[in-house]
């Protein structure tokens, strides 16, 4: 294997594992406060199909990913006021926003499927960028992967260092003593999950505006529950999220190390690797029970109700 | 115990007054025009049977309960608490029943998640709890996780929680429920010196004997109303008493004790890792149990009961066979369901959630267990003769329930505790295994199950009784032991003991037979600890 | 706040069934206002979507034939679903009874007799089940989150279902389309109304709907699986065996699954082509919720998804709507269910209304 390949794919890897990065960062503070929110695919879709389209009416990119954003909250807040305020189940709620999310962006987006777009340039960092091997893959990419390495560095003081993160932290495991010693459960909830929406709805920004870019149907193509099995696999510590979210990058471009190598395998089958890695990857690590036990928010998708 | 200090006179300024709160529940009226007064440096007791309307009465102190109507006066001024951070604010602090404490943090993390945002300096914050406990006789690390704690520990740092901000009323809810006499000891000593720094304290008991050792005065509540109020010091303990129960209740029975015939459950060497890292491990128990006596076994909750009960009943099972004998055999590889099928019943600790579903009727809830008696054919659901199992059950036991058809969910703690220990009374067991079975319920529902248990005793049933609740034990147990840190004290007959020497077992003092086999424990490991 | 909760001593049966005709409504209205913003008619696109296509004696036999593939993955779920297993894979096992029934058929396309289709059928419930059984052995041996599997087992399946047709299972005289061989006659399910496409599929699906209540409402066996999914703890301290009762029941639906792709590749479709389903597995789900668990209600959610699957063609057609009318009316179906069934748990209070109106709508 030469330098080059090896360089392409770290590039390559970086890239592909940025969206599930970003989604799986804002579904961990979401998990983090006690709530499961499986309709991650709905939030991608929403955000991919609404940034797609004002990008592709305004010509701003910013416009289109601050849209983006702006779609994957107001359904995350869909998502919150039926399970938070009106109790609902977190798993059916969630399934239902994909289900909806999924319909509904290819609703508004049938008539863009396919239109060309001028998608998110790289950002070439002087210098930095000549490092071999690591330099392209660092310092050659769009302004979105250098905002995730940010978005990861401040998660990682968040909630190592800040009150804030502890709250979180303490909604998540006991929200009735919580309650019982004053802290906001309810507020710190509804905050976490719409921050969750905001990363899944940047993330499918990324997707139709940088990535691709273009709209499709479906285009999140799993990787919504990807993210959900990468927190698991994260045991919701940041770090891990950082590391999962860059193998899966490679477990996705696989089929470009097979041509690399020159191997010819039928690419309908390399496509299952990243869904057969993930089953590995949740496998390993949720065998040991005490251990998912010891790391998992206590709360996870427990309703709570002031008052009961 | 000691007496209370002698220095406090009733004459001191008022702390708080409240006048005629009223709180109305759907269906239950909790407050019903109560008053109550505290003043500076007094410890006051809160008397009151489970239901009687404290919890209510302390939450609206706290802010987590709005009354409907009241007023209350906070050190002249009239005052509305908005939520606990206002409470706080005033310098109301409270240590809740139920620890909210949060398992995964720091007791400093745990500590500056309640103060507000004036605890960013953690440094400075552990630092203070350090001095603060050290001060009260109540050593804490504060770097320490608190899943690591024990049940004691935590109520440490529930109180120091309070003592680090400017403290001037200090509720405590039935404290000493999850301690071993000596740490009550310990406790009435640190909230002694605290009253008489000024720090004013709202005791919340059932328990007459610690009132009586620690309160300056009391106020006793019963069906959400003042009842009375008196000193304690002064006060014969069965006048308070009629005051708690009313004078229809009976207020206690002695039950005469007896010695069982042949031994019907046997462990030998029971040893086990807990899966799970909150759990305790199992050191080497042994046990006998009679037909014909019950058995009961004391200790602070999180010593080991929970593993101790779930080993009993199958549903963990024991690699070594040999460590739980019926007189059938070795059980201990049984499921539940076999070991059902040899004789044993069982009534777990948590009602809802457990012992019946809380969504389903009562009905479904009487095949649960009862499905060994007939109630199931080639597979099928016998509705009609599970129809009169739930029935015979209702009638017999006296639970109070409109029809079968209501859901586990809707009925009292009291009326569903009887509907579980009648539904396995009632499939003749050998052996009953109980845990905790008066826990929370009223006073009337709590005599009628001890009735029924000594009754299938004296039918010659064995019966094994898991309980925190050293009164209930010493009343109707036949010999009695405590279990400490996973390890069970000796047997004694409950008339060669005493309180102390109970109290001595549970905190862990006591010779176990063979404390190096505690090793050989490693030979039953249910799965990798994780540290 | 603009309203409160407070919970009902017992669940209201009334508001159970309720629910479901209000979310019904509650969709049309919004689909309606969806409708007028695009410029169209409402009412007009609301008789398209939900009348025209049943308005003849075809479209009834049309809708048959859409039932009985919904009905059957949802008939099974319903199963799973009670006992809080939650099979987000009928579309996988669809896909794969799919697959491993139409790898017989090609193989045997010169073959007749009578075991034929019923061979068929069968290795399609095994194909279906042994796939649902997949996710069970990793959540009961491995703690695998069964949602995350199923899902990720979907995908694996239409990967694999992808890879099949256009490699070992594509037919050799096909002029290099991505699908098998048409089966042989023995191997496919009888018509059962002469001129239309109604097949045998959906007496499989009725007799399931029986079994399944007969299971759920007599048995000792669905009488441990509710208590499962009620309260796991529960079912522990009686001593039910949870990890046999989540193999059973993935068992059951994985297989009812299983037979519904089975159906499709030996019915309406007669070969294995890469969209067997356009989602019927995960329609299944909004059915499963929607008919409130229970067989009979399942029979008549089953009907209506049926029915917004052939509004959604109806509409493309008519309307010159976009195909994802289907998957939009099905989400909102769902949410406005999940939204209208906290009525089941609790009643709605409106503190700004003032006490009177607040008592007044307490009893």
């Amino acid at each position: 294997m030469d330098m080059d390949l090896i360089t392409n794919i770290l590039y390559a890897m970086i890239r592909t594992g940025t969206p599930l990065l970003i989604i799986a960062l804002g579904e961990m503070v979401c998990e983090k406060s006690g709530v499961l929110n499986l309709g991650q695919e709905g939030m991608i879709l929403m955000g991919a199909v609404a940034g797609f389209i004002v990008t592709l009416l305004t010509g701003s990119l910013f416009f289109g990913f601050l849209m983006a954003m702006a779609a994957g909250v107001i359904m995350s807040q869909l998502f919150a006021m039926i399970t938070l305020g009106l109790n609902a189940n977190q798993v059916a709620t969630g399934l239902a926003l994909t289900i909806f999310g999924t319909g509904l962006s290819a609703f508004i987006g049938a008539d863009f499927v396919g239109q060309p777009i001028q998608g998110l340039d790289v950002i070439v960092i002087p210098l930095l960028s000549d490092i071999p091997v690591i330099g392209k893959m660092l310092f050659a990419q769009d302004a979105i992967v250098y905002l995730s390495f940010g978005l990861f560095t401040a998660l990682y003081w968040f909630f190592r260092s800040s009150r804030t993160g502890l709250i979180v932290k303490a909604v998540g495991e006991n929200p009735h003593a919580a309650n019982a010693i004053g802290l906001p459960v309810m507020r710190t909830r509804y905050l976490a999950v719409a921050f969750g929406g905001a990363m899944a709805g940047l993330a499918g920004g990324y997707l139709s505006l940088a990535y691709t870019p273009m709209w499709a149907e479906n285009m999140s193509a799993g990787r919504g529950w990807i993210a959900l099995a990468l927190v698991v696999f994260a045991s919701w510590r940041t770090e891990r999220v950082l590391l999962g979210a860059y193998l899966f990058g490679l477990a996705s471009i696989l089929h470009l190390v097979a041509q690399g190598l020159g191997f010819s395998v039928s690419p309908n089958l390399l496509a299952m690797l990243p869904y057969v890695a993930t089953v590995l990857v949740l496998v390993m690590m949720s065998r040991n029970q005490s251990r998912s036990k010891m790391f998992a928010p206590m709360s996870l998708g427990k309703p709570f109700h002031v008052g009961s | 115990m000691n007496t209370p200090a002698t220095n406090f006179k009733p004459d001191r300024p008022k702390r708080l007054v409240m006048k005629g709160i009223t709180k109305q529940y759907p269906g239950c009226l909790a407050n019903d025009s109560v008053d109550l007064d505290i003043c500076v440096g007094e410890i006051h007791a809160l008397l009151g049977e489970n239901g009687a309307g404290k919890s209510t009465l302390m939450k609206t102190i706290y802010g987590i309960v709005k009354p409907d109507s009241g007023e209350m006066i906070w050190e002249g001024e009239p005052i509305r608490i908005k939520d606990p951070a206002h409470a706080r604010k005033l310098g109301i602090g409270m240590v809740f029943q139920h620890f909210s404490l949060f398992e995964t943090l720091t007791v400093t993390e745990n500590i500056a998640l309640a103060l507000g945002d004036d605890a960013s300096d953690m440094k400075a914050l552990a630092e203070k709890i350090r001095t603060v406990s050290a001060r009260y006789g109540m050593a804490l690390n504060p770097e320490r996780y608190v899943h690591s704690l024990s049940v004691g520990e935590r109520q440490r740092v529930e109180i120091v929680r309070c003592l680090v901000q400017d403290i001037r009323l200090l509720i405590l809810d039935e404290p000493t429920s999850v301690l071993t006499p000596q740490e009550v000891n310990t406790l009435f000593i640190t909230l002694r010196r605290l009253a008489e720094e000024g720090c004013s304290i709202l005791f919340i008991s059932h328990k007459l004997n610690e009132v009586k050792a620690l309160c300056h005065r009391a106020t006793v509540l019963r069906g959400g109303r003042v009842s009375g109020a008196c000193i304690p010091a002064e006060e014969d303990p069965s006048g308070m008493a009629r005051m708690m129960v009313g004078e229809d209740m009976p207020i206690s029975m002695d039950y005469e004790k007896v010695i069982g015939e042949d031994v019907f459950l046997q462990v030998r060497g029971l040893s086990r890792i807990s899966e799970d890292p909150f759990g305790v491990d199992l050191k080497h128990i042994n046990l006998d149990v009679h037909a014909g006596e019950i058995v009961g076994i004391a200790g602070v909750a999180g010593n080991g009961q929970e593993e101790l009960l779930a080993a009993l009943s199958g549903e963990y099972t024991i690699k070594n066979h040999d460590a739980i004998h019926f007189p059938c055999g070795p059980v201990g590889h049984l499921c539940p369901e076999k070991r059902r099928r040899k004789g044993l019943a069982f009534v777990p600790e948590e009602r809802l959630g457990r012992g019946a579903v809380p969504d389903m009727s009562l009905k479904d809830n009487a095949l649960l267990t009862g499905f060994l008696t007939g109630l199931v054919k080639k597979g099928m659901i016998d509705h009609q003769a599970t129809e009169n199992f739930a029935q015979k059950i209702i009638q017999q036991y006296r639970v109070k329930t409109p029809h079968s058809g209501t859901h586990a969910k809707s009925l009292s703690g009291g009326n569903l505790q009887k509907f579980i220990i009648g539904r396995e009374i009632l499939q003749n067991p050998q052996l009953l295994v109980a845990a905790h079975p008066t826990w929370g319920v009223d006073i009337g529902a709590a005599t009628a199950i001890h009735q029924a248990l000594i009754e299938l005793r004296d039918k010659g049933a064995a019966i094994l009784i898991v309980s925190e609740d050293i009164d209930e034990l010493f009343q109707i147990s036949d010999r009695l032991c405590a279990l400490c840190d996973g390890a069970l004290s000796p047997i004694k007959a409950t008339n060669d003991t005493s309180l102390e020497e109970v109290g001595q077992w549970m905190a862990g003092m006591f010779e176990t037979e063979n404390k190096t086999d505690a090793t050989s424990a490693q030979t039953d490991i249910g799965a990798p600890h994780v540290v | 706040m603009l309203f409160k909760l407070e919970p009902r001593g017992e669940h209201s049966k009334a508001m159970a069934y309720l629910s479901p005709l209000l979310a019904g409504i509650l969709t049309l209205i919004t689909g309606g206002i969806f409708f007028y913003l695009q410029g169209n008619d409402p009412l007009y696109a609301l008789k398209t979507m939900l009348y025209t296509p049943i308005s003849d004696v075809y479209g009834l036999t049309e809708l048959c034939v859409k039932t009985a593939p919904i009905l059957l993955c949802a008939i099974g779920l319903a199963v799973v679903f009670k006992a809080q297993v939650w099979n987000i894979g009928a579309e996988g096992q669809l896909l794969m009874g799919g697959l491993a029934a139409s790898a017989l058929a090609v193989n045997i396309i010169d073959i007749e007799g009578v075991w034929v289709l019923p061979m068929v059928m069968l290795v399609g419930m095994l194909g279906g089940g042994l796939w649902a059984l997949l996710a069970a052995w990793l959540k009961t041996h491995f703690n695998a989150n069964e949602i995350l599997t199923t899902i990720m087992l979907n995908y694996i399946a239409l990967n694999f279902l992808i890879y099949s047709v256009h490699g070992p299972l594509k037919d050799p005289h096909g002029y290099n389309f991505p699908e098998s061989a048409m089966f042989g006659d023995a191997a496919l399910l009888p018509i059962l109304v002469e001129g239309t496409r109604v097949h045998a599929g959906i007496l499989f699906a009725l007799f399931a709907v029986v079994v399944v209540w007969v299971l759920l409402s007599r048995s000792f066996i669905g009488f441990q699986i509710k208590v499962l999914g009620l309260d796991a703890s529960a079912a522990r301290f009686a001593g039910f065996k949870d990890k046999k009762l989540v193999w059973i029941t993935m068992l059951i639906s994985g297989a009812l699954a299983g037979l519904a792709g089975a159906g499709e590749v030996a019915g309406p479709l007669g070969q294995l082509v890469p969209q067997i389903s356009p989602g019927y597995g995960y329609a299944a789900i909004i059915v499963a919720f929607l008919g409130r668990l229970h067989p009979i209600g399942i029979l008549f959610a089953s009907l209506l998804m049926a029915l917004i699957y052939m509004g959604g063609e109806m509409a493309q057609i008519m309307l010159n709507m976009p195909l994802a009318i289907t998957g939009l009316f099905q989400g909102m179906l769902l949410f406005y269910l999940l939204a209208c069934d906290v009525l089941i748990g609790y009643k709605i209070k409106f503190p700004w209304l003032g006490t009177k109106a607040a008592a007044s709508s307490a009893e």
